[in-house]
């Protein structure tokens, strides 16, 4: 929860200012972005300064002893600090983040992005780390002239676009004594649907009933055979006992047994709701209708899409909910 | 309701670092202790770290737990009482250093996380620092370049555990390559601060050898099988003839029937011999020795400013010798010491112990009685030993009471101490005032560098007889019994069986001559880096043309210089090639030509799917574009051809040749 109202913080305007003034950030920037050597920045860590403390007892034992060789080491080892700070810089120079990708959820999920790294140059890049304010990933590694994505998961509370913010590429490589990193905040968006009412009411009922139409989309009660996996498919209709015997992802389908049309209508709910309730409420009918594999048709103050049926008139109609109300391109930054 | 602080996430524990940082933490504390250990560690604690480290490798290598954190803690305490007790304190080099040994072993042993592992490597570069307190030498230089290496790469493999140990070496190696350039302009340039900046812990200094302030039968036998370097003298001349190479050392004068013991005298700036004949000058380098006297040929006349002129024709530094010291002197060999001799030096010079050795002191006087000069006196003496018979030997017998009497007159085996006591012993019976001086005698140049070499195995000790219009002359009643020990040195002149030192042999030419070039090699690596000094800095700065050197110019010149190695470092990491593949430059001219026209390539799209897409747009183009695309996935997936460069060529001149309408 501390992440949801941290755009209360006192602190915030200051720490925006920062980040204009030191790091040039202002407004999103457009993918593909480039780490060049002016927006790379480098400083010592903790074990840095451990070692720079280190230097300096072993420098004073040198001169108190009059130690010719002392002072060798500790000019080497100093030399090596030196050193690493730019190796550290060489392993960030000319990365460039080429793509971000981000797959709807619901609200209260996290927003999981995915970011294309690549790295055009003949060196090999190791023990990099993407970070955002609310997660990091674990350190990876890009092959000269490679590609490598790196997902973080984004905190979701309402619904709406949200933006991975301002994000971080840092590495400790290759020492440890210091950390190079880059600012930045690509121009990205997630789009996350509401939450939907825990238990709605039985969705509406309208006239028409085609009972018994067997439709060729997929739908959930009858198994219809297997198909390739995608990304967006529920994991409940994943094969999971083709993937047991070593197989291939699969997809399950179903062949839809429909009942007939059903109409969501924003006007006809119950007066009393406000617009949160009334999106969580559509939301839920918009689930049920699909888990249902029902035709249905749904009813905005701003348009009506549908009828239709399947996966991606679900979409649409989530797509449709998640926004209402924001403005139609509401773009939210994720700290917001 | 719960009172007291919110419960607070735990904090997680930090994963373990890599096998892979463990095992090159390992390999460094074996390649930093080897050499402590071997040098100056107790035995025992020496032996407690290779249990460790073994025990260390055998956990590593079955994966066995982490020892349990109490186990470490006991024996550490058990150790670190052990050292108490060995050393009677915790304070100074030497247990401090007994301890950190302790502590980077059990270290091992409690590694949890990367930082346990920073720890230990910083704990592995200030033993690395502590080896520089027992030895600077060059090989103990690369062994603590192998471990900086190596601790170098522990920290790198906390980092990525994705290379191969050839690799990371090689990493380290460059980095290190890197750093060299830094540490040759701080050496040079930064500003040496002559110290210590506080008072040493007493055993600073210990450990050195040399000629004491006094002389008991067997001392200075001791030395002689003792092949460590004494002193280093580079002559600007032709240096003085094998029997002229009398290094004058520490003049004793008070006896008390067994040893001798220099007398307190005072010293003076300026040199109190009257200068005759020619002069030999020379650049003395000395081993520190932990006193003050300094080694010169007779007479030294003048000298660096640091040195007094002691009233026994000593030359002292004004503070002990703790590092290797450099010195220019001037002597003349000729010159006479001791013309004007106070009574009260002459009167004590004539002291001799009450009761001991009666037999030799009944000889002398008696000697004295029947000669009419001293002159006469003198070379009666000399007679009186030479007809003994006496035998030089590096194994003399124990003697007992009466150490002259029975060297004399019972064992007659000894060493140069023997020969040069019981000689001054008769003179002074006899009525000549005599003194025992101890130094070193003779020097072998290395014919690699020319410079002149004098080892412990030279100490030597011989007298001095003070005679009325002559002064004090030297006298070496060794060359009696062995005139050869002063023409060829000491191997010529023992009998055959005596220990030799091994390099002294004379079948070991090979050995020599390799020893010959090592020296010069060491000799130039303390001269030039280890003996690296504040003067030495300020005249580099004059030569590059600082008329007045001073922490200005040094601190404006590092400055400068390391601006320029960091350019240099920026300019090395911004030079980076992008990979030139020609397969994938073609695939890139492709799908450029297609961007230009507003259709490129998405990054998650393979080339079939590419192709696919662009034959919606371009019917009329999509044979062509479908065989482009299945050439190349072919030649970037599929088998290796033999053709496979000609075909990157054709599929080049294919692209090169599409049209796009």
């Amino acid at each position: 929860m501390k992440l949801a109202f941290s755009g209360m913080s006192p602190l915030r305007p200051i720490r925006l200012a920062l980040d204009r003034w030191l790091f040039r950030l202002s407004s999103p920037e457009r993918l593909p972005l480039t780490f060049g050597q002016r927006r790379i920045y480098v400083l010592p860590t903790g074990a840095g300064y451990a070692f720079a403390v280190a230097l300096v007892v072993m420098l004073i034992a040198s001169i108190n002893y009059n130690l010719s060789l002392g002072y060798g080491l500790v000019f080497l080892l100093f030399g090596l600090g030196v050193v690493s700070m730019f190796h550290a810089f060489r392993n960030l120079l000319r990365l460039s983040v080429t793509h971000v990708r981000g797959e709807p959820v619901f609200a209260g999920e996290p927003a999981r992005f995915s970011f294309t790294v690549r790295n055009e140059s003949t060196l090999p890049r190791h023990a990099l780390l993407l970070a955002s304010r609310e997660a990091r990933s674990s350190t990876w590694s890009v092959d000269a002239g490679s590609v490598q994505e790196v997902s973080l998961d984004h905190p979701t509370h309402q619904r709406g676009w949200v933006s991975p913010g301002r994000l971080t590429l840092e590495t400790r490589y290759p020492l440890g004594l210091v950390r190079a990193w880059s600012v930045f905040i690509p121009e990205a968006r997630c789009l996350v649907y509401p939450v939907p009412e825990p238990l709605p009411p039985p969705l509406p009922e309208s006239g028409s009933h085609d009972a018994g139409v067997r439709s060729a989309g997929d739908g959930d009660d009858d198994f219809a055979g297997l198909r390739a996996h995608r990304d967006s498919d529920s994991p409940r209709h994943v094969a999971w006992k083709v993937i047991a015997r070593d197989g291939p992802m699969m997809t399950k389908r179903f062949a839809a047994n429909e009942e007939g049309d059903c109409e969501l209508d924003w006007q006809a709910l119950p007066p009393g709701l406000d617009t949160e309730q009334r999106v969580a409420r559509m939301t839920a009918w918009v689930l049920a209708a699909t888990a249902a594999g029902r035709r249905f048709t749904m009813r905005l103050p701003g348009g009506t899409i549908g009828p239709a049926s399947g996966d991606g008139h679900s979409r649409a109609c989530l797509a449709r909910l998640a926004t209402f109300g924001l403005g139609g391109t509401a773009h939210k930054r994720a700290e917001d | 309701m719960k009172l007291g602080l919110p419960a607070r996430n735990p904090k997680p524990t930090p994963p373990p670092p890599p096998l892979s940082a463990s095992l090159w933490l390992l390999a460094t504390a074996a390649v930093t202790l080897g050499p402590h250990a071997v040098t100056h560690l107790p035995a025992w604690l020496s032996a407690a770290c290779v249990l460790a480290l073994i025990w260390r490798a055998w956990a590593l290598r079955t994966g066995a737990p982490r020892s349990h954190a109490l186990l470490v803690m006991l024996l550490a305490c058990v150790a670190a009482l052990a050292i108490r007790l060995h050393y009677g304190h915790f304070f100074g080099k030497d247990p401090g250093v007994a301890l950190l040994a302790l502590l980077l072993c059990l270290k091992q042993h409690e590694i949890a996380s990367s930082r346990d592992i920073r720890a230990a490597v910083l704990l592995a570069f200030f033993l690395q620092l502590g080896l520089f307190f027992y030895d600077q030498s060059l090989p103990v230089a690369a062994l603590a370049l192998t471990g900086t290496l190596l601790a170098t790469v522990s920290l790198l493999a906390l980092q990525t555990d994705r290379f191969r140990p050839t690799a990371s070496l090689r990493l380290g190696g460059l980095m290190l390559v890197q750093a060299i350039p830094f540490l040759l302009v701080l050496f040079v340039l930064f500003p040496r601060i002559p110290g210590p900046l506080w008072g040493l812990p007493a055993d600073a200094h210990t450990g050195m050898t040399g000629l004491s302030d006094n002389m008991s039968p067997g001392s200075i036998s001791q030395l002689g099988l003792s092949e460590a370097i004494a002193f280093r003298a580079e002559f600007s001349g032709t240096p003085p003839s094998p029997p002229q190479r009398y290094w004058r050392g520490p003049v004793l004068t008070d006896f008390d029937g067994r040893t001798w013991r220099a007398a307190t005298v005072g010293s003076d700036a300026q040199p109190s011999v009257v200068v005759a004949g020619p002069a030999h000058s020379y650049r003395l380098t000395i081993e520190p020795h932990n006193q003050r006297w300094l080694l010169a040929l007779e007479h030294p006349v003048s000298a660096d400013a640091t040195v007094r002129f002691a009233r026994d024709q000593q030359l002292l530094a004004t503070t002990p010798l703790r590092s290797r010291t450099r010195i220019e002197i001037v002597s003349h060999p000729e010159a006479v010491a001791g013309l004007s001799e106070s009574r009260a030096v002459l009167e004590r010079a004539l002291r001799l112990p009450s009761g001991s050795s009666p037999r030799a002191v009944a000889t002398g006087a008696e000697i004295g009685r029947n000669s009419a000069t001293p002159v006469a006196t003198l070379q009666a003496v000399l007679d009186h030993i030479a007809g003994l018979g006496l035998t030089y030997t590096l194994r003399p017998p124990l003697l007992g009471e009466n150490t002259v009497d029975e060297f004399l007159y019972t064992t007659q085996l000894g060493f140069c101490e023997h020969f040069a006591s019981s000689f001054t012993v008769l003179a002074r019976a006899a009525g000549l005032p005599a003194r025992v001086v101890t130094g070193y005698q003779g020097g072998e140049i290395n014919p690699v560098d020319g410079v002149m070499v004098v080892r412990q195995s030279d100490a030597h000790a011989w007298a001095e007889v003070w005679l009325p219009e002559r002064g004090w002359q030297r006298v070496d009643p060794t060359a009696l019994a062995a005139p050869s020990r002063i023409e060829s040195g000491l191997a010529a002149s023992l009998p055959s069986g005596d220990p030799l030192p091994l390099f002294a042999r004379p079948a070991m030419r090979w050995l020599r001559d390799m020893r010959h070039r090592w020296e010069a090699l060491s000799n130039a690596w303390n001269q030039t880096v280890i003996g690296f000094s504040a003067g030495d800095q300020r005249r580099l700065l004059e030569r590059l043309g600082f008329s007045e050197p001073d922490w200005k110019a040094l601190t404006g010149l590092l400055g400068t210089l390391s601006v320029a190695l960091m350019l240099g470092l920026f300019a090395w990491a911004m030079r980076q090639r992008a990979r030139r593949d020609p397969l994938d430059g073609t695939w890139q001219a492709f799908c450029n030509k297609f961007a230009r026209k507003g259709c490129p390539r998405l990054p998650w799209e393979g080339p079939m799917d590419y192709a696919e897409r662009l034959a919606g747009r371009y019917p009329r183009q999509a044979p062509m574009l479908r065989a482009i695309a299945r050439t190349y996935a072919r030649l970037r997936y599929g088998r290796a051809s033999s053709r496979h460069d000609a075909e990157i060529r054709e599929l080049r001149t294919r692209v090169r040749q599409l049209r796009i309408d």
